[in-house]
């Protein structure tokens, strides 16, 4: 199935595994109104975050999008620091005026979430002409989902990519459902990634809940873009477990028999069958406890968030200009 | 002292700066000739027609070390990239409880007299200026366009400079060297007793223009340049109307809500500058429509020097003409 040691799957089902018990102390700490706005939960789709990360150094950027959390944690997050962002604390990732729509860690090339469809494709775009123009071999990432893939920058940003052969990989976690409305609907070809020939790039789709497929394909297109032969398109299939949001009032419109259908495909399950039943290298013990960790590492985030002053209220007037 | 062009100190400052820092590149949908032969295709680079991407994309390599400069042309064209303006680069660095530095220098031409009708003859800073999170200025000398785009290179923070377009072809003195002005500083253009006119881009030239014809009417009038949009000077605007005691703003855009209502603001807000006032101030702005073709009804439209002295007369008369918004000029 692939080349990838059973040491490196491992670290693989280790980081899935954090942002689905991340995302389910997100949603469980939302619903206690113990954080605020909004959540957009990433559980079903971390396959795809941690196969592309997988392939990425420190030095790579990324960008993300509303549903930021995964793209975070598989990037190298700290999860501390994550959790206090979304409690609203001081020693959260933006101080607190960010929340979970505008976590980023410019230290680890995470540049963000971003509030808006389609908004982070030409600012990742940006990343990778900077990335070009260092001549070090990195490479910038852009993430973003089905219905972005109809919005103008996504357009733009794959003519300019391949124009100037940038570094850029273009992912997109096509989980079927732009907020409701479907993309058999609303996209105008069969796969997103049948856009990439008018564009003059490869386009390549994989199994989005196949951690290893998506490391596969993500670590052919950074080698394309090291070398500096331009960008690729990725489109991952997936699903997202959970609503569009998290909000009560979100009404959700997907068909039962669909959604029963992708929550028994869990990537999750999947890679943990693969490596103990099939390659015999993850007993249920090992597992038991490696799950145990995650969860007193999200125990541990939370109660420093809960530990973690709020920000006085003058310090909604800091940071609107660097000094 | 030598005399250039606005248009020309433009690129000289751009030319300097790229000189300075190797981390400044040039994005725009045409690259300028004289950058493209001094620094070629990797840092002055023509893009696809595609404002969006092309302003998102400065924001990622602010973002990652570099400091681009963007000349969106027309501000016309700055709202194909709207998104990007508003919802990307004026909150970015705040949102991210200001982890990174995002320089950037948008460059765009603004205002009208050129013949060019609705879409191509806007000025339309105050949708910017309602923003907070980005810097803004508008020169209406070479001296100070030249001054005010090195120094928004220099800036960590997303600026725009806001070209005058009919004063591309003004000449002006500027010195040789490093001319560097400060965003935020006012300049008086015109020193004078009896009325103050803060003016912008062109017409702080009508101003001191009309100026000149009221002194010799006995009229003394000080001509205040704010240069810098955000951050305003607002200790400059009020010291003058405070030596002067009355008030008259001239703007080549709209009055709705535009940055003649913030001056006139800032001045009545202000309890010893209100106390000061002797008349009710006066704004001479665009009239509330979109920009005409035809000569005869662009000329109407805008304000000139002949607008301007008419209301510096009703100001100093205490007649204040009550609506700068209303459709008819008064003049």
């Amino acid at each position: 199935m692939s080349a990838v040691t059973p040491q490196t799957q491992r670290a693989m089902l280790r980081t899935m595994q954090t942002i689905r018990r991340f995302e389910e102390r997100a949603s469980e700490d939302f619903h206690a109104g113990r954080i605020h706005g909004v959540v957009h939960c990433y559980i079903g789709e971390e396959a795809v975050a941690v196969g592309v990360c997988a392939a990425l150094t420190d030095e790579d950027r990324i960008i993300s999008t509303h549903r930021g959390h995964g793209h975070c944690i598989a990037k190298g997050a700290d999860l501390d620091r994550m959790m206090a962002e979304l409690y609203g604390r001081e020693t959260g990732y933006c101080k607190g005026k960010g929340g979970s729509m505008h976590i980023a860690d410019f230290r680890i090339g995470m540049l963000g979430a971003n509030g808006i469809v389609a908004g982070g494709i030409a600012i990742i775009t940006g990343a990778g002409l900077a990335a070009q123009l260092d001549g070090k071999g990195r490479v910038a990432v852009g993430f973003f989902g089905d219905g972005a893939s109809n919005a103008g920058p996504f357009h733009e940003s794959l003519n300019i990519a391949a124009c100037w052969k940038l570094p850029v990989i273009y992912v997109c976690e096509n989980n079927l459902w732009a907020v409701n409305t479907p993309a058999s609907a609303s996209v105008s070809v069969r796969d997103v990634a049948d856009r990439a020939a008018g564009y003059g790039m490869p386009g390549v789709v994989v199994d989005g809940n196949d951690v290893l497929a998506v490391h596969e394909a993500a670590a052919a297109a950074v080698t394309r873009a090291r070398a500096g032969e331009g960008p690729t398109l990725i489109e991952c299939k997936t699903y997202r477990h959970r609503r569009h949001t998290e909000r009560p009032d979100q009404p959700d419109d997907r068909p039962d028999e669909e959604v029963r259908t992708w929550l028994a495909r869990d990537p999750i399950a999947r890679l943990k069958d693969h490596l103990g039943r099939q390659q015999g290298q993850l007993g249920e013990a090992e597992w038991q406890a490696m799950d145990a960790e995650i969860r007193a590492a999200v125990e541990a985030a939370v109660a420093f968030a809960e530990a973690s002053p709020v920000p006085p209220p003058e310090a909604a007037l800091q940071d609107v200009f660097a000094d | 002292m030598r005399t250039i062009t606005y248009g020309a100190a433009i690129m000289e400052a751009v030319a300097e700066e790229m000189r300075r820092d190797p981390k400044t590149f040039h994005l725009s949908t045409d690259a300028p000739g004289p950058l493209l032969a001094e620094f070629g295709p990797e840092r002055v680079r023509a893009t696809p027609i595609t404002e969006s991407a092309l302003t998102g994309m400065a924001i990622g390599a602010a973002g990652s070390g570099y400091r681009p400069i963007v000349d969106w042309r027309l501000v016309t064209f700055s709202f194909v990239a709207m998104d990007q303006v508003v919802n990307q680069a004026a909150k970015i660095h705040y949102m991210f409880g200001g982890q990174a530095r995002f320089p950037i220098l948008f460059r765009t031409t603004v205002g009208g007299g050129t013949r060019r009708a609705a879409q191509h003859s806007q000025s339309p800073y105050s949708m910017f200026m309602n923003l907070a999170g980005l810097k803004m200025a508008l020169p209406s000398t070479p001296r100070d366009v030249k001054g005010l785009i090195k120094t928004a290179i220099r800036d960590d923070n997303p600026v725009i400079v806001f070209e005058a377009g009919r004063l591309a072809a003004q000449q002006g003195e500027v010195p040789d060297g490093d001319v560097t002005i400060p965003l935020g500083v006012a300049d008086v253009k015109r020193e004078g007793r009896d009325v103050t006119v803060v003016a912008l881009a062109w017409l702080v030239h009508e101003a001191l223009a009309a100026a000149q014809r009221l002194a010799a009417e006995g009229i003394s009038v000080e001509v205040v340049d704010p240069r810098s949009l955000v951050p305003m000077d607002a200790d400059a605007i009020r010291a003058s109307v405070r030596k002067t005691g009355r008030l008259v703003v001239a703007d080549e855009a709209g009055a709705t809500a535009g940055a003649s209502a913030e001056i006139v603001a800032l001045v009545t807000e202000h309890p010893q500058t209100f106390a000061a006032l002797q008349a009710p101030p006066e704004r001479v702005c665009a009239l509330p429509v979109p920009i005409p073709y035809a000569p005869s009804l662009e000329d109407h439209v805008f304000p000139d020097r002949e607008r301007i002295a008419a209301a510096v007369r009703r100001v100093v008369a205490g007649e204040g003409r009550g609506d700068a918004r209303r459709t008819t000029t008064g003049g």
